[in-house]
C-alpha cells in the first residue's frame, strides 16, 4: 500500500485532491486508482493510492498536513502520550478536486466537517466558531439510513455470525437443502441485527465513553431510541418467525435464546461481574449450532463440537482485544478480566488455545470429518497456541495484538479446512448399506 | 442546571419564533449551557460535539408552540436525565483523571523520579504498572456504578416508552386530521 506524498506548498494543496477517505459502515466508495491534477501554477502532481478496506487520515500538526497510512487505532495508543496527538486534529475528511473537468456537486461540499476537538485554548474566538458549526439538526435523512441501521445493527459483525451459521449448516451430514440454508442464514443475520441494535440501545452513555465506540448512531443522535427499538423489532420478530416457521421451531428457539442471553444478560453483566465473558462466548457459540439443527432439525453430538469449537476461539479473540482496553473499561465501569483479574485473563486465553487442538480431534471421532481435519489443523492450532503462549507470558500490548490479529484469520481459516474435510456422504451411506446388505441376505435365507 | 431563561422570555412575550431549552451544564457554574442558539425557524432538537468532560453530547430540546402535557413531561424528563447523565459523567472522568495522576505521581516519587523529564514532557507509567490502578479504580466505584447502571436503565426505558407514546399520538392526531381533510373534499 503506498500512497505518494503530496507537495506541502499551500497553493498546491488550494483545492487539488480527492481523497476518497471515510468508508461508512457497508457503503463503499469508489476509489480511483491514480489521480492526475493540475496545480494552479501548472505543474502535474499524481499520486496513488490502494483503498481497500483502510481509512486514510490526514492530519494537521502547526499547518503541516500528513498522511497516516495506518488508522490511529485508539485502542492501542497508550493513554499518556499526550502532548503530540492532542494538538494533532483529524481536519479533512473529502477534499474535492477543483479542475475544469470534474466538478463536485455541492453535496459533497456540504460533507466537508471538520470532526476536530478543539482543544485549543489559545485562540477562543475561532474555536468557539468552530464548536457552534459541530452542532447538527437532529433530523434523519433518508439517504443516511441505510448506513446508520448497518451500523446500528453491527453489520459487520452480523455478516462474521451469518458465516459461522453457514459453516454449520454446511457441516451438517444431510444433503445440502439451499432454500433451508438461505432462510437459516437470512433468519440468523436478522436475529443478530436486532440482538446488536438493542445492545446498543442499552449502552448509549457507555459507548460515549469509550474510544472504540464513541461514533455509535445513537450516541451520534444520528437516529432516537424509538427508531432504534423499532428498528430492532422489526429485525427480530421476523427473523425469528422466519426460523421457526421457515426452518423448524429448534433453530427459532435458539435464535429467541440468543437474543435473550447477548442483550439481557451479556449487556447488562459486562458491568457487573467478570463472568460475562463466559456468557459471551456461549453466544458466540450458539450460531453454529443453530446452522447444524436448521440442517438436521436436531440438536446431535456434532452441533454441540462446533458451538465448542467457536466457545473456545471466543476466549483468546476477546482477551486479547481487551487487553488494551483497560483503561477505557475502568474509566466506564466495565468488569472485565482484563482489568480485575488480568493473570487469569491470559490463563484462560492459552487453556482455550490448547483446547482447541483437542477439540479438532473428536471431530473425527464423532465421524464429522475425516482424519485429516486434525492433522491438517494443528499447525494452526499450535500457532494461536503458541501466541497464546506468548501473551500469558509477555502480558504486555504487542503479544495481545498479535493474539488477536491471529484470531481473526485463524477462526475462517479453521472453518475452511473443516469443511474441506468433511466426511462425504457417499462414504457414510457406503458403510451404511454394507452393514444393512449381510443383515438382509441373512433374512432371506430364514424365509422358505 | 437549567439554561431556559431565554426560551422563558421569548414565550412570556408571545414570541413566534422557536422556543429552545436545554438543561445542559458544563458544570461548575462556569456557564449556564451551551452558548449555541438554534436557527429561530428550526423545529427540530439540535446535537452538539461530545462535552469535554463528560464525553456525551448535549442536545438542545425544541419546545413546540401547542405542547401537550405528555410531549412537556417526555421533554423535561429527558433535560433531567441529559443532566444527570452529564454530571455522573463529568465527576467520573474528572475523579478517574485526578487519582490517576495522584497515581502517577506517587509511583513515580517512589523511584525517586520526578514527573517531568528534562525536556518537560510528563513521564508515563507503563500499562502494566497502571494496572493496579486500574483494577482499585473500578473496585471503588462499583457500587456507584451499580447504582447509576439501575437508574440508567430505568430512564431509558421510560423515555423510549414516552417516546412512543407521543409518537402514537401524533400519528393518529395527524391521521384524523387526515380523514376530516378527506371529509371535507
Amino acid at each position: 500500500m503506498s500512497a505518494a506524498r503530496c507537495c506541502g506548498s499551500p497553493q498546491a494543496l488550494a483545492g487539488i485532491f480527492v481523497w476518497h477517505l471515510k468508508k461508512t459502515g457497508i457503503r463503499q466508495v469508489p476509489c480511483q486508482f491514480v489521480h492526475l491534477c493540475r496545480a494552479p501554477d501548472g505543474r502535474l502532481i499524481t499520486f496513488q493510492y490502494f483503498n481497500f478496506l483502510r481509512r486514510m487520515y490526514v492530519t494537521q500538526y502547526n499547518k503541516d498536513l500528513s498522511q497516516r497510512v495506518k488508522p490511529k487505532s485508539d485502542s492501542v495508543v497508550s493513554p499518556f502520550r499526550e502532548s503530540q496527538l492532542d494538538q494533532e486534529r483529524k481536519v479533512i475528511h473529502k477534499i474535492t478536486p477543483v479542475s475544469p473537468v470534474h466538478h463536485p456537486p455541492l453535496s459533497e461540499l456540504r460533507e466537508i466537517k471538520p470532526a476536530a476537538e478543539t482543544g485549543d485554548p489559545a485562540r477562543p474566538p475561532t474555536a468557539e466558531s468552530k464548536e457552534e458549526r459541530q452542532w447538527r439538526e437532529m433530523k434523519l435523512r433518508l439517504d443516511d439510513l441505510p448506513g446508520i441501521l448497518a451500523r446500528l445493527s453491527k453489520i459487520k459483525l452480523t455478516a462474521l455470525v451469518v458465516s459461522t451459521a453457514s459453516a454449520g449448516f454446511a457441516m451438517a451430514p444431510v444433503p445440502f437443502d439451499l432454500p433451508c440454508f438461505l432462510l437459516a442464514s437470512l433468519g440468523t443475520g436478522l436475529a443478530s441485527c436486532a440482538a446488536n441494535s438493542i445492545n446498543q440501545f442499552f449502552e448509549v452513555p457507555f459507548d460515549s465513553n469509550m474510544n472504540r465506540t464513541k461514533n455509535r448512531p445513537l450516541v451520534r443522535g444520528q437516529i432516537s431510541p424509538l427508531l432504534a427499538v423499532c428498528f430492532a423489532a422489526s429485525c427480530g420478530v421476523p427473523g425469528i418467525a422466519l426460523l421457526t416457521m421457515g426452518v423448524n421451531p429448534l433453530t427459532g428457539a435458539l435464535g429467541a435464546f440468543n437474543i435473550f442471553l447477548y442483550t439481557c444478560c451479556y449487556t447488562p453483566m459486562k458491568r457487573m461481574s467478570i463472568a460475562n465473558t463466559w456468557v459471551g462466548a456461549v453466544v458466540g457459540a450458539i450460531p453454529p449450532v443453530m446452522g447444524w439443527t436448521a440442517a438436521t432439525g436436531s440438536l446431535d453430538a456434532g452441533a454441540l463440537l462446533l458451538g465448542g469449537i467457536l466457545y473456545s476461539w471466543q476466549f483468546p479473540h476477546f482477551n486479547a482485544l481487551s487487553w488494551g482496553l483497560r483503561e477505557d473499561y475502568s474509566r466506564g465501569g466495565y468488569c472485565m478480566m482484563s482489568v480485575t483479574h488480568p493473570e487469569l485473563c491470559r490463563r484462560v486465553a492459552l487453556r482455550h488455545c490448547v483446547a482447541l487442538i483437542g477439540l479438532c480431534t473428536v471431530a473425527p471421532i464423532l465421524d464429522i470429518t475425516t482424519w485429516t481435519f486434525p492433522i491438517i489443523s494443528l499447525p494452526l492450532n499450535l500457532y494461536i497456541s503458541y501466541l497464546g503462549f506468548r501473551f500469558y507470558r509477555d502480558a504486555d500490548r504487542s503479544s495481545s495484538r498479535k493474539l488477536f490479529f491471529c484470531s481473526l484469520w485463524h477462526l475462517p481459516l479453521l472453518l475452511l479446512v473443516m469443511f474441506s474435510c468433511k466426511k462425504s456422504l457417499l462414504e457414510k451411506e457406503e458403510k451404511g448399506d454394507a452393514l444393512s446388505g449381510s443383515h438382509g441376505r441373512a433374512v432371506e435365507i430364514r424365509l422358505p | 442546571m437549567a439554561a431556559v431563561g431565554a426560551a422563558r422570555a421569548l414565550r412570556a412575550g408571545g414570541c413566534r419564533y422557536s422556543r429552545f431549552s436545554s438543561s445542559f451544564s458544563s458544570g461548575g457554574g462556569e456557564r449556564a449551557g451551551p452558548r449555541f442558539r438554534p436557527p429561530a425557524g428550526s423545529r427540530r432538537d439540535w446535537i452538539g460535539p461530545p462535552d469535554k468532560r463528560s464525553n456525551l453530547r448535549p442536545v438542545i430540546f425544541h419546545v413546540p408552540p401547542h405542547e401537550s402535557p405528555l410531549e412537556r413531561r417526555l421533554r423535561e424528563l429527558r433535560e433531567e436525565t441529559q443532566a444527570w447523565n452529564q454530571s455522573f459523567w463529568a465527576r467520573q472522568n474528572t475523579a478517574f483523571q485526578r487519582e490517576k495522576e495522584e497515581f502517577i505521581y506517587s509511583r513515580l516519587k517512589a523511584r525517586g523520579l520526578e514527573a517531568r523529564d528534562e525536556t518537560g514532557q510528563k513521564v508515563t507509567l507503563s500499562a502494566e504498572e497502571m494496572a493496579d490502578f486500574y483494577k482499585d479504580f473500578l473496585r471503588k466505584n462499583f457500587r456507584k456504578h451499580m447504582r447509576y447502571n439501575r437508574d440508567w436503565y430505568k430512564r431509558n426505558f421510560t423515555i423510549t416508552f414516552l417516546m412512543g407514546q407521543v409518537a402514537l399520538v401524533r400519528a393518529l392526531r395527524w391521521l384524523r386530521w387526515r380523514s376530516t381533510n378527506a371529509g371535507n373534499q
